[in-house]
């Protein structure tokens, strides 16, 4: 009992092979696929994309670009990344450990949309865009807000396959912030996090963009605690708006991993905090 | 002297059980039970499952008696059509195939049918006995131990006249040993012996379970200890378990089987620390000198009785702690539920006890207003006092060594208060904790166990160590080759120390209970000192071997019937300090800082010492504030890796660890046991640290971020 297994050597050829094979398994790094793969039927087959050229690396021009393709080590030392995307690399910093970031993927956590997805929460607060391919209908560009649908749930069609995600920078006065509160210092699971990105005017919010993970079934944007914070000036007042409003956006729920207490308590400080 | 076994095992050439494989080997799997409590109606196969090609064994098939024998023959190999099953997770058929993917198949073919009983998951449902699961109170064993009085009444006289009572409950999580390599174990029939080969702590132990089950005399079951990659008990009694199932197996296929277990699978139906609930009254005169200490000890025993008598015993016997105190009652209680049963783990029923008696004197301390490292210094056991069971310490006690060096490097206290990177408050505190162990097997069990080791020079004119004593990666076969090298006074690398495998070597005893270097070490010191005067008069080209075997130190007597006299042949003493911070946001409490001073008497190789005393902290550490077995209905819910949570070296703080060496006197060099001791006392001095930085009290663990912040409205 062996898959049939595909290596392609170019997108288009991938895109072909996805196309011909809708119901094989997509393998980037295998750090998300590998966990289960005692548990599940074996696929039909295998399409590896691990080191394909087109779907590596980091760009930056009037926005960063990161390939599907990019392991979480390569985006936490990019130089734009670092400079300007703070969350993104504080993000990639906390995904496992050095040997998981060594070999999983930006598509990975993208593909798997798991409500713990770590990066998730980044592509939601900087209002991120993806690139999908398929060999029938070429290119499109989705928000990653519109692209997770439910648990695990995305708009990837059965032909497609993630390219890249888009990400713009935000200006000077922008404040940007990240933080993971898992089951343990490394190798962990979320238990919640979230990000901000908040552009300001002086101390002022003009306008805030804050996501969590765990909290739903799926990473989310709190437009009520965006809402809440417009106009106020960063500080306890702020802080306490945030806190306010998130309190009925959210249901979290009891695990295995924590408490839907819990989760709420610390969502709320995180939220109060990046306001603070 | 660096590892012997440590090349091969960084490098990967060392060969684990599941780099072994014999000629037309076939891949054993377990069906389970997922029933926490019923009785076993019948076992269906699937008939649209191809059963040509696999061998399915049931009870029927085990050759001999269908236990494991242990201390009690209460557990089943497998369970009988007609008898009870009583824990989820329980063994019930087993499947043998040439692959594991058809093993896997095969197993998932085969249906037990159970009806359902009412299960009990509780120490006070046990108690309550409506639902009786061992005799006719549920309770496994009880020991009591009773010092200074005659009767309760005499005792709580005692009790009434005391200026200050503290008192408290305390709770101790079950926990997974976590060891690195799954259980794995291989068996073969040939010439109507059964050879098993395996990953395990006790060769013997299994040995002595296979006879009755495979109805062999000692000669015709030969175990042998594969590379074995962890234990911390986890491997004591369960090997004997899988042994049965491969060999009932190999027996029935015809041919070599072997399992290694799937992680989850360990997880999930191997045995834990066995949690426990203490009550503890601590009873002061006005200065805060102790007069008496009750505890009141009940721990779930699972739904056999495996070892839980012995890990009670040691419990109950680190009760009252290294303090003073003319008046001590000590009961203890093992009870039986539905819970897969729970065994040995590194510490063995004293972490569990420690825990509630440096609570109590922490609580003392703020009671009296007194710095709690003075206190227990000014309360503490020390050469002439007497332990609860009266044995008076006549050697070997490191109290004041390891307290001083505690309060050498101590340093002021962290700032209470502070803010984090993200802005986040934070609190800070510290705890102390002082605490023993018991080196060598529980009160008269070493001189039971008589073990043997026997150093031989061979026919080539090399050196080799003959014992049981498995390496299970704390370095015995480096350790006994230093022994053996210095005491024949010949080249370390002529000297071998041979596999264990029950055909070849003599039965030292298990390894367990901080003793090969201690106990085992010392019959290697002794045989080999013998043998190195009986060389030169031994003609050359011939085998010289010299067997010692066990004699308790002078004056070491234990009395079972009345649980007094001396409980160990000597203790470990250890101080540590834990510095914390707890984030306020989060409510994760983070340990910045942990000293451990122990006394280990000698320190034979330095380094693999300052490796257990490491290794056991970190486990300490991860008990307190992270590991937590999520019991649902009797089931492991969080049974995989993702979920059970042990601290990685992210998790760990800087560590420092001070060896204080104040010889034993019967030991190898001096040394007594190190393995354990490590493991007893960090967890308390998490919570009195936590405490400190939240100033409230946290009497159970583990002390997760979840209980931390319910905890708030007591934060002061
Ligand atoms: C020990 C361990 C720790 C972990 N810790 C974390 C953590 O802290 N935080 C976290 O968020 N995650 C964590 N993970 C999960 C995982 O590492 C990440 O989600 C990672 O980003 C997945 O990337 P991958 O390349 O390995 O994905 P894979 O396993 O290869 O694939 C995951 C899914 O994405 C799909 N996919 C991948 N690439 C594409 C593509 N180009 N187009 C379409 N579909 C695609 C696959 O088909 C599959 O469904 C951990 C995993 C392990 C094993």
């Amino acid at each position: 009992m062996s898959s049939a297994y595909i290596r392609p050597r170019s997108l288009a050829e991938a895109l072909d092979a996805k196309a011909q094979h809708p119901d094989w398994m997509v393998l980037a790094g295998g750090t998300d696929l590998m966990v289960n793969a005692t548990h599940r039927p074996e696929p039909a087959g295998i399409l590896d994309l691990w080191r394909l050229p087109e779907l590596r690396g980091v760009t930056m021009t009037d926005v960063l670009t990161i390939g599907a393709g990019t392991t979480w080590l390569e985006v936490e030392h990019h130089a734009a990344v670092l400079e300007r995307f703070g969350p993104l690399a504080a993000a990639a910093r906390e995904i496992g450990a050095l040997q998981i970031q060594a070999r999983g993927t930006l598509g990975g956590n993208v593909g798997t949309s798991s409500p713990v997805g770590d990066s998730l929460p980044v592509l939601l607060a900087f209002d991120a865009e993806l690139e999908l391919a398929s060999a029938a209908r070429g290119r499109r560009r989705i928000p990653y807000r519109e692209f997770c649908t439910g648990y695990r749930k995305t708009q990837l069609a059965a032909d497609e396959l993630i390219v890249a995600a888009h990400l713009r920078p935000p200006a000077t006065r922008t404040r940007t912030t990240w933080r993971k509160v898992g089951t343990r210092r490394a190798q962990s699971i979320s238990k919640v996090m979230g990000a901000a990105f908040i552009e300001l005017d002086g101390d002022v919010v003009t306008r805030a963009r804050v996501a969590l993970g765990a909290v739903a079934d799926r990473p989310i944007r709190i437009a009520a605690v965006e809402q809440a914070v417009t106009g106020l000036a960063l500080g306890a007042k702020a802080a306490e708006a945030a806190r306010a409003a998130l309190r009925s956006a959210i249901k979290p729920i009891d695990d295995v991993r924590s408490t839907a207490t819990y989760r709420r308590d610390v969502a709320e400080n995180l939220v109060a905090r990046f306001f603070s | 002297m660096p590892r012997i076994d440590g090349v091969a095992k960084v490098t990967g050439r060392a060969r684990y059980l599941d780099d072994l494989d014999a000629p037309g080997v076939w891949y054993g799997a377990t069906v389970r039970s997922t029933v926490a409590h019923g009785v076993l109606e019948a076992i269906d196969l699937d008939p649209g499952f191809d059963w040509s090609r696999v061998v399915v064994a049931t009870a029927a098939d085990v050759p001999g008696q269908n236990y494991i024998a242990l201390i009690e023959n209460d557990q089943p190999a497998l369970v009988a059509v007609g008898k009870p099953v009583m824990h989820v997770d329980e063994a019930i058929a087993l499947v043998a195939a040439p692959t594991k993917e058809l093993a896997m198949a095969a197993a998932k073919a085969v249906r037990p049918r159970v009806r359902g009983l009412p299960a009990v998951f509780s120490v006070e449902d046990s108690l309550a006995a409506n639902e009786k699961l061992y005799g006719t109170d549920n309770v496994f064993k009880q020991f009591m131990i009773r010092k200074g009085h005659a009767s309760d009444a005499d005792f709580e006289a005692v009790i009434a006249k005391a200026a200050h009572v503290i008192e408290g409950t305390y709770y101790t999580s079950p926990q997974e040993q976590m060891y690195i390599e799954p259980q794995a174990m291989m068996a073969e029939w040939r010439d109507g012996r059964c050879h098993i080969v395996g990953s395990m702590q006790c060769p013997y132990y299994v040995h002595k379970a296979m006879k009755p089950l495979l109805g062999l005399g000692a000669e015709d079951v030969v175990i042998t200890q594969s590379v074995t990659g962890g234990g911390f008990g986890g491997k004591e009694e369960y090997p004997s378990m899988l042994a049965a199932h491969v060999a009932v197996l190999a027996k029935k296929a015809g041919r070599a089987v072997k399992i290694v277990y799937d992680r989850d699978e360990d997880i999930a139906a191997t045995t834990k620390r066995h949690p426990a609930y203490t009550r503890h009254r601590l009873a002061v005169d006005q200065r805060g000198d102790v007069l008496a200490i009750d505890v009141d000890c009940v721990m779930d025993g699972g739904a056999y009785l495996t070892l839980s008598p012995v890990v009670l015993s040691r419990g109950v016997l680190h009760a009252a702690g290294p303090y003073r105190c003319p008046v001590v009652r000590v009961r203890g209680r093992v009870v039986a539920t539905n819970h897969p049963p729970h065994g040995a783990f590194r510490g063995f029923g004293a972490p569990q006890t420690t825990f509630a008696y440096e609570r109590q004197i922490e609580k003392l301390a703020i009671h009296l207003g007194e710095d709690p490292l003075q206190l227990r210094k000014r309360l503490a056991l020390r050469k002439g006092d007497t332990t609860a069971t009266g044995q008076e310490l006549g050697f070997s006690v490191g109290t004041d060594e390891v307290i001083a060096a505690v309060e050498r490097v101590a340093g002021p206290p962290p700032v209470r208060e502070g803010t984090g990177p993200n802005g986040e408050p934070l609190r800070r505190g510290r705890g102390y904790v002082f605490y023993f162990h018991g080196a060598g097997f529980t009160g008269s069990g070493e001189s039971r166990l008589a073990g043997r080791a026997t150093v031989a020079r061979t026919t080539s004119g090399r050196y080799e160590v003959r014992s049981s004593s498995t390496d299970i990666g704390q370095g015995a076969i480096t350790i006994f080759t230093q022994i053996a090298s210095q005491a024949l006074g010949v080249d370390a690398s002529l000297i071998d120390v041979i596999d264990p495998t029950t055909s070849l070597v003599p039965d030292s005893g298990p390894t367990v209970a901080s003793r090969t270097c201690m106990v085992v070490g010392g019959l290697v010191e002794r045989a080999a000192k013998e043998l190195r005067e009986k060389l030169p008069s031994a003609p050359a080209g011939e085998e010289v071997a010299v067997t010692m075997q066990y004699e308790p130190p002078p004056g070491i007597h234990f009395d079972d019937a009345t649980y007094t006299g001396a409980a160990y042949p000597c203790f470990g003493w250890a101080c540590c300090l834990v510095d914390v911070t707890v984030d306020l946001d989060t409510y994760e409490a983070r340990v910045d800082r942990c000293v451990q001073a122990i006394d280990v008497g000698k320190a034979i190789n330095p380094v693999i010492v300052k490796g257990q005393i490491e290794g056991g902290t970190l486990q300490a550490l991860g008990w307190a504030l992270l590991e937590n077995i999520v019991y649902r209905e009797g089931k492991v819910a969080n049974a995989n890796m993702t979920n059970c949570i042990v601290p990685t070296f992210a998790d760990a703080p800087d560590l420092e660890t001070i060896l204080v060496e104040v010889p034993y006197p019967f030991g190898p060099s001096g040394a007594k046991g190190v393995g354990e001791i490590p493991m007893d006392g960090p967890a308390a001095a998490v919570a009195n640290a936590v405490g400190d930085a939240l100033g409230c009290a946290f009497d159970g663990i583990p002390i997760l971020p979840e209980v931390i912040a319910a905890s708030r409205a007591r934060w002061s």
